[in-house]
């Protein structure tokens, strides 16, 4: 059990008002978290102390910092699972690590006719660089399609293997259905039929334990400030193979070993895809923000959420009018999108705002999603590890004042 | 906030007075807001002399955007395309008489945008004519 009280009291912004005699009611980290006081400690620290440039410099800051650098890729491997810090390659956030194998291992393998495969539930982030290498190399893009029930088909999925596609590359949990899919059985299909894979771990390893070895991931792909760490910095995790025969993606500083007038060679991992002055302190927030994580127990953190999301899916489907999307609690991560019957979500949510309650309202960066199910948009309230159940309450209540201020 | 969602809005919203298509129509150009996927189309019948003789929006979105996609329809009743032209979004906030943060901005202005963009000719909305 998660002593959400003492954890609260981490999160200095969860004390704030949004305005006088309105406490914060924080149900959208989804899109981003908050961050504990022990990680902004952490990066303040850094720059106070150690900061330098990494990796080249001889002097003591110089050092820490790489030291303190490195310690992050280490604290990041062993939270996945990954064999080695080497296939730790730090990024900005998800997207660019998903944009990074796009660029670099999808234009030196994929040619004409072949085949990715995708999900129709996935964040633009692991849809566009896939679209766009379609257009260039004329690429196929196929769709596991989703159900009513928010859950993949995966006989459809293990016809569309039958077309022998290069990758398969899919969401760990949607972003808006808050579906948590079966990974370790799509990866396993996927390399029976030869493909490659990579899984959007953007939602999963924040909420609960991602074991790279144990799914037998590829490539896993995820951000910072999603789990209690920094914006600007993202991990692409992939298997040493691959990672080694891949092509650079930036050219720049750091990345090489050799550089010559018209030529160069380029660095070892995972400095080969890390061109010039990386997010140095963002790193040593999310090294710490790693920590706190596993101090917590992310097992602890997983189970939090799903009672806290049963608990809204209990609260929302009472409410006359209100429809909740996506799979039963059992199969879904702490997200609840919804919309209510005549009110456009961005009117739920400014009514939301108001009383203090952060949701999220619009196609969650998942337009085809929103499209398959015929809606412009829905409402989103997502949990994570400091929520309560009384802000659950809340939520509720306020849908209700909705339902008053337009009469439905 | 419950200015936001005063009776004026509400009203317009769940009962508006110019929803509909013209078929045939003189200007009709429409477009959307892709962060939050509201839609609006406006057509306008122009009589001899280029003024509004008839205009309708049709669409769907939140409360703002079609209250004042509705709102501002009824104020280009009459008004030639150089006055539609002239139109700024302090005139579509007066209207509503609601001050908005940027991003229900972009709600609030929609039509506005589809509409100068229709008077001009545009292939494409841009939102420097809401600027």
């Amino acid at each position: 059990m998660l002593d959400v009280t003492r954890i609260r009291a981490d999160f200095p912004i969860l004390t704030r008002e949004v305005r006088p005699g309105v406490p914060l009611v924080y149900l959208d980290s989804t899109a981003t978290s908050q961050k504990p006081l022990a990680v902004i400690q952490a990066m303040d620290e850094f720059y106070r102390h150690s900061n330098a440039n990494i990796h080249r410099g001889i002097h003591v800051l110089a050092e820490e910092a790489t030291a303190q650098y490195e310690a992050a890729r280490q604290k990041v491997a062993k939270f996945i699972g990954a064999a080695s810090p080497r296939q730790v390659i730090f990024t900005r956030n998800t997207t660019e690590a998903i944009n990074l194998v796009a660029y670099t291992w999808g234009r030196a393998n994929l040619h004409a006719g072949e085949i990715i495969v995708l999900t129709e539930m996935e964040h633009h982030s692991n849809l566009v660089p896939w679209q766009i290498l379609a257009a260039e190399r004329d690429v196929r893009l196929e769709f596991i399609p989703v159900g009513d029930d928010g859950l993949l088909d995966l006989q459809a999925y293990q016809k569309l293997l039958e077309l022998g596609p290069r990758l398969v590359s899919f969401t760990h949990m949607s972003n808006v259905l808050g579906t948590i899919t079966p990974a370790a059985r799509i990866i396993q299909m996927a390399h029976q039929a030869g493909a490659v894979t990579l899984v959007d771990g953007a939602q999963s390893v924040p909420h609960f334990m991602v074991d790279v070895q144990a799914l037998d991931a590829d490539f896993l792909a995820f951000s910072g400030h999603k789990m209690c760490g920094p914006t600007g910095i993202g991990v692409l995790y992939g298997r040493k193979e691959l990672l080694e025969v891949m092509p650079p993606f930036m050219g720049g500083g750091e990345m090489i070993r050799k550089v010559h007038l018209r030529s160069f060679v380029p660095n070892e991992l995972p400095h080969k895809f890390e061109a010039g002055t990386p997010a140095i302190a963002e790193a040593v927030g999310l090294g710490e923000a790693v920590d706190y994580l596993t101090s917590t127990g992310m097992d602890a953190i997983a189970a939090h959420e799903r009672e806290i999301v049963a608990y809204t899916l209990e609260r929302l489907e009472e409410i006359p009018g209100v429809l909740v999307y996506g799979p039963t609690a059992e199969h879904r991560g702490g997200v609840a999108a919804f919309t209510l019957a005549g009110v456009h979500p961005h009117d739920i949510s400014q009514i939301l705002d108001s009383q203090g309650i952060a949701i999220r309202a619009g196609h969650h960066c998942a337009m085809p999603l929103h499209e398959k199910y015929n809606l412009p948009a829905t409402a989103r309230a997502s949990f994570y590890l400091y929520n309560t159940f009384q802000e659950v309450d809340k939520l509720a209540e306020a849908i209700y004042k909705v339902k008053e201020i337009f009469g439905s | 906030m419950d200015d936001l969602y005063r009776e004026l809005i509400i009203d317009r919203y769940k009962n508006p007075l110019y929803r509909g298509e013209l078929e045939p129509h003189d200007i009709s150009f429409e477009d959307e807001n892709p962060l939050c996927g509201d839609f609006i189309r406006i057509d306008l019948r122009l009589d001899e002399e280029g003024q509004v003789k008839e205009a309708a929006f049709s669409g769907h979105g939140c409360a703002i955007s079609q209250a004042s996609a509705d709102l501002l329809i009824e104020s280009v009743q009459g008004k030639n395309l150089d006055e539609i032209k002239a139109l700024t979004k302090e005139d579509v906030l007066e209207m509503l008489g609601l001050e908005l943060g940027p991003v229900r901005l972009k709600c609030a202005l929609l039509s506005l945008k589809v509409l100068k963009a229709g008077a001009y000719g545009l292939g494409e909305a841009s939102d420097e004519l809401v600027d």
